[in-house]
């Protein structure tokens, strides 16, 4: 058992499921704004679609799966690449601030969009 | 004449690795990679340093990197692998070399190690043996060939990231080995040791080590098979 405190769920499973569930939610999500964007959009039809409640919701939804999706991803990769192994003995220092720097910029993706469309 | 260009290193004299070239004269012949070795040792350079034993692809001694993609150099003939009447042979990627084509395998014993590699049943053996049904035993297929060379977990990215913490390809394999053993009981303890990010979730399921397998077995499927049975267990 290989332990990480800074993946998303701890466990590898959960990560793997958490990926998975929420790529369908944003697949979705994309789908449905495409079939918007095929037809006629204008700035009244657009601002309709996003008063409704269940597109505040779908949307919310699909920015807090797109944090969490990137974060496993993003995790993975710095895991990768970002290690004492492959960068020496500062790999380690490296590999926080940049698992910081990218938490924190999903956490602020995510209020941007809760700010967008719940102001 | 084959043009042979040979990874050299030996850390005794040499600040650096580096290739070494030799024109080989095959005789026309089809040989294996590993004759075009022998030949090279027996002829051109008696320092040639490599692993090999039984020549028949059987041991899993001699697993190079050979032009580019990794086999059992005594099973891989020159026709299948020269193009443009080249042949480069490197060690195998990802694991430290101790001299020219031979490397360090310690890393991947200590993986196949954490996998508990053995049967594993509490209750009193009978007196001949524990019997499965031919179903059982179908089970195994595909699982028990591997020969632990190491072609597969050494094409693998991700065990050449964290090849302390991916267990990789060539033991997840023998991992659902036992997974999959009617007479193993120790399946639950097996997979709780499974469940984190690194042991089975780093493979990403690229397929190198189904494409480089010299036995033509397929670790990326009983890795899936592995998920079903964490999932399976944690649902």
């Amino acid at each position: 058992m290989v332990t990480s405190v800074t993946s998303f769920s701890r466990t590898g499973l959960s990560d793997w499921l958490i990926q998975r569930v929420t790529s369908v939610i944003l697949l979705a999500y994309f789908l449905l704004i495409a079939y918007q964007l095929m037809g006629s959009v204008d700035y009244t039809s657009w601002t309709r679609l996003f008063e409704q409640t269940w597109m505040k919701v779908f949307t919310l939804m699909a920015a807090l799966s797109l944090a969490a999706h990137s974060w496993i991803g993003l995790w993975s990769v710095f895991t990768d690449y970002l290690t004492e192994r492959m960068l020496g003995p500062k790999g380690n220092v490296i590999r926080l601030v940049s698992q910081l720097g990218a938490s924190l910029a999903l956490v602020g993706y995510v209020i941007w969009v809760v700010v967008i469309i719940w102001s | 004449m084959l043009k042979v260009s040979l990874y050299r290193y030996n850390p005794e004299s040499d600040d650096a690795p580096h290739m070494e070239d030799f024109s080989v004269d095959t005789g026309g012949k089809d040989l294996m990679v590993l004759d075009v070795l022998e030949l090279i040792k027996a002829d051109y350079d008696g320092s040639v340093t490599y692993r090999r034993s039984c020549r028949e692809g059987v041991c899993g001694s001699d697993g190079l990197n050979i032009n580019g993609k990794n086999g059992l150099a005594c099973i891989t003939p020159l026709s299948e692998t020269v193009k443009g009447g080249k042949l480069v042979i490197r060690p195998l990627p990802g694991l430290p070399v101790i001299r020219d084509l031979v490397v360090d395998m310690s890393l991947f014993y200590a993986q196949y190690e954490k996998v508990q590699p053995y049967l594993q049943n509490p209750s009193p053996a009978p007196a001949i043996e524990r019997l499965q049904s031919p179903e059982e035993r179908a089970q195994l297929d595909g699982l028990y060939e591997c020969i632990l060379c190491a072609c597969c977990s050494t094409s693998c990215p991700s065990f050449w990231w964290n090849p302390d913490r991916f267990i990789g390809p060539a033991g997840l394999l023998q991992a659902y080995r036992f997974l999959a053993d009617s007479r193993d009981t120790a399946t639950e303890g097996r997979l709780a040791k499974l469940d984190d990010p690194f042991s089975v979730f780093r493979c990403h399921g690229i397929q190198n080590c189904v494409n480089v397998c010299p036995k033509g077995l397929n670790p990326t499927k009983a890795i899936g098979h592995i998920r079903t049975m964490l999932l399976n267990r944690a649902t």
